[in-house]
């Protein structure tokens, strides 16, 4: 395939954000009181590359990979996700996921003609279900894998791929995370390969949202970071159709990016005027004296 | 007489950059007491704490429970565990009237010498520090046992031009600026890898050299939430050039000595400050008021 391009106005120095990343792992661990870490390995580059900075920031020993196909996820993808595995040597556990899934969809349901994006949603909520009951036995802290390109557009299942205690590569573009996954040695066949969800065959992110990664993550970068005008935008060379269906997409995922709003009755309410860390230390008891 | 007058206007500074725990008072304070006995150890004259180093900076709602008064016992032993060392530190001080800010204490000689209130605080991008502080109304100089005058100042004070201006006038010979400064802006053009780190930078080498005092920054590192904290503490000259850097995102007690005569050197070369006309800056400021203001103009 066609050596992928990165846009420039992306590079990040990726020296700096590898210490800035493996001191947000170690300080949310600290934090939370946990020492290892649990993340779903997809066989695809965002999941393999928090793996390789997981283990960079805290050893591979302390890191938990679960490996959770449905009957219709690509062998490939499998395979990908045991080198990764094998290459940083780290702890791993397979579980098929397709009695949870169809259990839901084949017998609950009764067979019922189904959507796939019902489907492939009910699939990523199975995974999660699974990521949260792992971490138990493991006492690990889920990791979430996702990236800004896909949080800002909305494609992401709610409380599926998007639920997790804290996110290392939330705020890097995909065309960064490649640019970090290449440089932390990710193996080359997950770089090369066409990003996708794997939630039923044959689907691609790019063919999804019908633009290049590339494309779209200049276009991300100037609108949101950049703040520029659409006027600006169209005039570097971006097609309008493009700019107003990336900004509804942007406008109409707003509540996935953020906690959902409770009905506001008493003086103080959890998420309105009640703001705390997310680990808040306990009092302690006063010191005997 | 000081460990500093000894070594004829020679200081050793201490460079408490260390990883505050979000809202864990008992356990800042250890980490404090810990590095002032290092420093003790090390002969440092000057050492100073980062912005809310006994508290932790994204508090929110905490900010009421980890508050404490000027006259805290917890500060009154900690000052005394500084001993002859002149020590800045940072929390939230719970202010007689009930308000909370966020300051920088003093300590000498075994208390606390003098307190200053953050005056300018930010509410834009990440920051969100006028919800839950009160600014504070007062810049001022303060007389060390040292035998300087020291300008203190916290974090976002310095992206205001008269902080530093005001602070030189009245005497500050070294700006002391204590900091909690989140890092972003990882573009590889940027210059050393980190945005915030570059802009500090320049910002900081300007002030030392249009005020011809030095500047010390205390940043901290660690994480609270998303914020991973850059620390990068450095010593700057009069000259504006930078005498120590401390390293990105590791903590450490870092000591650098400079040499007070340097302020003299520089002030003859380059009498900048010699030459400011605050009865110049009044005036225009008393006229940008009065207009903004609505008021109308006297005749000239």
């Amino acid at each position: 395939m066609a050596a992928y391009q990165l846009p420039a106005e992306l590079l990040i120095d990726t020296a700096i954000a590898r210490r800035i990343i493996a001191e947000f792992i170690r300080g949310h661990l600290r934090q939370t009181g946990f020492e290892r870490v649990i993340l779903n390995l997809s066989g695809g580059l965002d999941s393999a590359l928090v793996a390789f900075l997981v283990a960079e920031a805290i050893g591979s020993d302390s890191l938990l990979c679960l490996l959770l196909p449905y009957r219709t996820s690509s062998v490939e993808s499998r395979a990908d996700a045991e080198t990764v595995v094998a290459q940083l040597g780290c702890r791993s556990m397979l579980i098929d996921i397709t009695p949870i899934v169809d259990g839901y969809l084949e017998t609950a349901l009764g067979g019922e003609d189904v959507e796939r994006v019902r489907r492939g949603n009910f699939a990523a909520r199975a995974r999660m279900a699974v990521l949260y009951d792992q971490s138990v036995p493991w006492r690990g802290l889920p990791a979430g894998t996702g990236n800004k390109t896909e949080a800002l557009l909305g494609y992401t299942t709610i409380y599926g791929d998007n639920a997790a205690a804290f996110c290392p590569i939330g705020d890097l573009y995909k065309s960064q995370v490649r640019q970090l996954a290449a440089e932390i040695g990710v193996p080359q066949r997950i770089l090369d390969k066409a990003p996708s969800a794997d939630l039923w065959p044959g689907q691609t992110d790019e063919g999804e949202l019908g633009m290049t990664y590339a494309d779209m993550d200049r276009l991300l970068y100037w609108l949101v970071d950049r703040r520029r005008t659409r006027g600006q935008l169209e005039a570097m060379g971006f097609g309008a159709p493009q700019i107003e269906r990336v900004e509804r997409l942007i406008a109409a995922s707003e509540f996935k990016r953020q906690t959902p709003p409770v009905a506001k009755l008493t003086t103080r309410t959890p998420g309105v005027d009640y703001l705390y860390p997310r680990r808040r230390p306990a009092p302690r008891a006063p010191r005997a004296t | 007489m000081t460990a500093a007058s000894t070594r004829k206007g020679r200081l050793r500074i201490g460079l408490g950059q260390l990883a505050p725990a979000l809202g864990r008072v008992e356990d800042n304070f250890a980490a404090h007491e810990e590095m002032i006995d290092r420093a003790r150890s090390a002969a440092v004259d000057l050492l100073v704490f980062p912005e809310l180093g006994l508290t932790g900076y994204l508090l929110q709602d905490l900010n009421a429970e980890v508050a404490m008064a000027t006259d805290d016992p917890r500060l009154t032993a900690l000052a005394k565990r500084a001993g002859p060392m002149s020590t800045v530190v940072g929390f939230v001080e719970r202010a007689p009237d009930e308000q909370l800010l966020i300051a920088a204490a003093l300590m000498e000689g075994g208390q606390i010498r003098h307190v200053y209130r953050k005056a300018y605080l930010p509410n834009y991008g990440l920051f969100d520090e006028q919800r839950f502080f009160g600014a504070g109304n007062r810049l001022s100089a303060v007389d060390s046992r040292l035998g300087v005058r020291l300008g203190l100042c916290i974090c976002e004070d310095f992206w205001h031009l008269p902080v530093p201006y005001l602070l030189a006038l009245d005497g500050a010979q070294v700006l002391v600026n204590i900091s909690s400064s989140p890092g972003r802006d990882v573009a590889a053009a940027v210059e050393g890898g980190l945005g915030s780190a570059e802009s500090w930078g320049t910002i900081m080498r300007a002030y030392a050299q249009l005020t011809t005092t030095f500047v010390i920054f205390v940043n901290r590192v660690g994480v609270d939430e998303s914020v991973t904290f850059w620390g990068g503490s450095q010593v700057i000259d009069p000259a504006g050039d930078v005498v120590f850097a401390a390293p990105l995102l590791e903590s450490g007690l870092f000591t650098v000595e400079i040499d007070l005569d340097d302020v003299r050197r520089e002030r003859t070369a380059l009498p900048l400050l010699r030459d400011e006309r605050p009865e110049f800056v009044l005036r225009q400021l008393e006229r940008l008021v009065r207009e903004q203001a609505g008021v109308p103009q006297e005749p000239d």
